[in-house]
C-alpha cells in the first residue's frame, strides 16, 4: 500500500486571548489519510473542527504537534490543497465565471485559457448556463457549487471541505452531496469533509472521524465499508442503519 | 440622501443605461417585454397622463422653480436693494454679463484647476496613507495621534501660513484643497480596507496570493464602496477648500470674485459667484457617483 497523504500527529490548538488568557479549541488530532481516501470529520459545534480544517489548509499554524503532507512537514498554503469554507465566501464584484477563474489568475495562467477551464469547470458542476451571474443572483446551493469548482479548478490533489453544504435545505444538500460523489469517482482525489450529518458522513465516506465535545480530540475512527458505487438504496441497507447506529454511539 | 439619488439619476440616464447592459439584467428584461403585450390596448386619459409623469425626476426642477418664485416674492415684498439682496432676474442679468465677458468662465477655471489640484494631491495621500495606517496597526499608533491632533487646527488659520510659505498663486491653494479633504478621505480608506471580509482575506491566503495580488483582487474591489463615499465627501469639501485659500490671498478665482464683488457693494455678483460654486461642486458630486454607479454596478439591484 502506498504513503499517507496526509499525517496529523499530535495536533494542537491554543488561541491566547489577552483578556481571558490561553484558550485550547484542539487538544489532540491523531490520524492520517491515504490517497483518494474520503474521509469525514464529525463532531458537535465548537470542537474544532473548522480549527483544524485551517491547520490543514495551512492557514494557521498549529501550537503543538506536525503535520505532513506527501512525506513533507507542512509550511503555509499548499499549491496541491483546495479549501472550501463553511460559506460560500465568492467575490460579490465577480461573477461565477470570474470567481471560478480567481485562482488561475493568481497563479499567472493566460486569460483565454483561465477562461476556457473555468467555463469547462462550471459546466462540470452544471451551472454551464449560468457563468455570467453575479453571486447575489446564485441560490445558496448554486453559490456553493462556483466555490466548489473554483478550489477543483487548479486540480489539487487534496480538498479541505468545512461543511460545504451546511447552510443550505436537506434537499439541495442531498442532491450537492450525490453530485460531490461522482466528482469524487470521476476525477480521483483525497477528500476531507467536515460534516453535522451522520448520514451524509456514511453515505459519502471510506472512513469517518470522530470528534469529543471541547477542547476537541479526535477519537474513534468508523470505516465505512458500504460497496460502492453508492446509490440512494445504499441508504436502506442494514449495514447502513448499522453504521448509524455505531457512529451515533462513538459521538456521545 | 434620496435627493442626491435622484438628482443622480436626473444627470446620470446614461450609466444607467450601461447597468441595464449588464448581462444580468437581461433576464428581468425578458419579462418586462412580455408584459405590455398582455395589457388591453389603452384609451388616452388626462388623468393617466398625469399619474405617468415621472414625478420623482420633475420633482428637483419643480421644487427649484418654487424657491425662484419664493425668492422673488421675499424681494418683491421686502421691496430690498440690490446691494442688499437682489432678485433672481438681477443674478440672471449680472450672470449673462460676466459670462459674456468671458471673467466668469476664466475665474470658474482658475477655481476648477484648485479643486482638481488639490484632489489628485489629497486623494493619493489620503489613499496611500490610509491604506498603510489600515495594514499595520503599529504605523497607526504611532501617526494617529498627530493626525487627530492636526484636525483641532482650523484650516481657515491655517491658510494665510500656506500662502506666507508657498505665495499667492495656484500651488497654495491646491494645498489647501488637499488639506481640507485630507482627513475624511483617510478614515473612510482605513475604514474601506479594514472591513474587507475577512474569509475572503484567508481565501487569498490559501490561494497563495502575494501582497499585490491581494491588494488588486481583493482589497482594493472590496474596499470601493467605501472609497467612493470619501471620495464625494472630498470633492465638495476641495471646493471649500479653494475657496478658502482664495479669500486669504488671490487675485483669481471666484473665492477671489467673491471679496471683490463684496467690496464693490455688487452683490449680484456675489450670488453668480456663489451659484457657480455650488454648480462647480454639484457637477464633481454628480461625475463621482456616476462613475460610482458604472464601477460598482454590482451593487446596484435589477431595476
Ligand atoms: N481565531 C480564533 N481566536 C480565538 N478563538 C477561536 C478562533 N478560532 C476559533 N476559536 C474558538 O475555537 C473553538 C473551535 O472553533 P471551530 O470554528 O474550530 O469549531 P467548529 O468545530 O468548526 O464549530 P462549528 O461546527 O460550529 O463550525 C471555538 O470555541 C471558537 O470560539
Ligand atoms: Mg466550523
Amino acid at each position: 500500500m502506498s504513503q499517507p497523504i496526509l499525517v496529523v500527529d499530535h495536533v494542537q490548538m491554543l488561541f491566547f486571548d489577552l483578556a481571558e488568557g490561553p484558550f485550547e479549541a484542539l487538544e489532540d488530532a491523531t490520524f492520517e489519510v491515504m490517497p483518494n481516501e474520503f474521509v469525514c470529520l464529525i463532531g458537535p459545534s465548537g470542537c474544532g473542527k473548522s480549527t483544524l480544517l485551517r491547520i490543514l489548509g495551512g492557514l494557521l499554524q498549529p501550537t503543538g504537534g506536525r503535520v505532513w503532507f506527501n512525506g513533507a512537514p507542512l509550511e503555509g498554503p499548499q499549491e496541491h490543497i483546495g479549501f472550501v469554507f463553511q460559506h460560500a465566501n465568492l467575490m460579490p464584484w465577480r461573477t461565477a465565471l470570474a470567481n471560478v477563474m480567481l485562482p488561475l489568475e493568481i497563479q499567472g495562467v493566460p486569460r483565454a485559457e483561465a477562461e476556457r477551464r473555468a467555463d469547462e469547470m462550471l459546466h462540470l458542476v452544471g451551472l454551464g448556463a449560468y457563468t455570467e451571474m453575479l453571486p447575489r443572483d446564485l441560490s445558496g446551493g448554486m453559490r456553493q457549487r462556483v466555490a466548489l469548482a473554483r478550489a477543483l479548478i487548479y486540480d489539487p490533489d487534496v480538498l479541505l471541505l468545512d461543511e460545504p453544504f451546511g447552510a443550505l435545505d436537506a434537499l439541495t444538500r442531498e442532491r450537492m452531496s450525490w453530485e460531490l460523489l461522482n466528482l469524487w469517482q470521476a476525477r480521483q482525489k483525497t477528500v476531507l469533509m467536515v460534516t453535522h450529518d451522520i448520514q451524509e458522513a456514511i453515505l459519502l465516506s471510506d472512513r469517518v472521524l470522530t470528534m469529543s465535545r471541547r477542547p476537541g480530540r479526535v477519537e474513534h475512527e468508523v470505516v465505512i465499508d458500504l460497496p460502492r458505487p453508492r446509490t440512494v438504496d445504499s441508504l436502506y441497507t442494514t449495514r447502513f442503519i448499522e453504521l448509524t447506529h455505531t457512529l451515533r454511539d462513538s459521538l456521545r | 440622501m434620496l435627493f442626491w439619488q435622484q438628482l443622480g439619476g436626473l444627470f446620470f440616464m446614461q450609466t444607467t443605461e450601461c447597468i441595464e447592459q449588464h448581462p444580468s439584467i437581461a433576464a428581468g428584461r425578458e419579462v418586462e417585454q412580455l408584459a405590455p403585450q398582455r395589457l388591453a390596448p389603452q384609451r388616452f386619459s388626462f388623468g393617466r397622463l398625469v399619474r405617468r409623469l415621472p414625478w420623482q425626476r420633475l420633482l428637483v426642477p419643480l421644487v427649484l422653480l418654487g424657491a425662484l418664485l419664493l425668492w422673488e416674492l421675499v424681494v418683491y415684498v421686502g421691496n430690498y436693494p440690490a446691494f442688499f439682496l437682489p432678485g433672481p432676474r438681477r443674478v440672471a442679468q449680472r450672470f449673462l454679463v460676466v459670462l459674456r465677458s468671458g471673467a466668469l468662465l476664466s475665474h470658474a477655471l482658475v477655481t476648477v484647476s484648485e479643486v482638481l489640484g488639490g484632489l489628485v494631491l489629497g486623494l493619493s495621500v489620503a489613499f496611500v496613507l490610509g491604506y498603510l495606517l489600515a495594514k499595520s496597526r503599529t504605523l497607526e499608533r504611532i501617526l494617529s495621534p498627530y493626525i487627530v491632533a492636526s484636525q483641532a487646527v482650523p484650516i481657515v488659520a491655517l491658510a494665510p501660513l500656506l500662502v506666507v510659505w508657498f505665495g499667492a498663486g495656484m500651488f497654495s491653494k491646491v494645498l489647501v484643497c488637499a488639506l481640507t479633504l485630507f482627513f475624511p478621505v483617510l478614515i473612510n480608506t482605513i475604514v474601506g480596507i479594514r472591513s474587507v471580509d475577512a474569509e475572503l482575506k484567508e481565501l487569498m491566503v490559501s490561494l497563495r496570493a502575494s501582497r499585490w495580488q491581494a491588494f488588486r483582487y481583493l482589497e482594493l474591489p472590496a474596499a470601493l464602496p467605501v472609497l467612493f463615499g470619501g471620495l464625494k465627501v472630498g470633492v465638495t469639501l476641495s471646493v471649500i477648500g479653494a475657496v478658502v485659500g482664495e479669500f486669504v490671498g488671490a487675485d483669481r478665482g471666484l473665492g477671489f470674485l467673491v471679496n471683490l464683488a463684496r467690496g464693490l457693494f455688487d452683490t449680484p455678483l456675489m450670488f453668480v459667484a456663489l451659484f457657480t460654486l455650488m454648480a462647480i461642486a454639484l457637477t464633481l458630486y454628480l461625475l463621482v457617483s456616476g462613475l460610482e454607479r458604472w464601477v460598482l454596478h454590482w451593487r446596484w439591484p435589477q431595476e
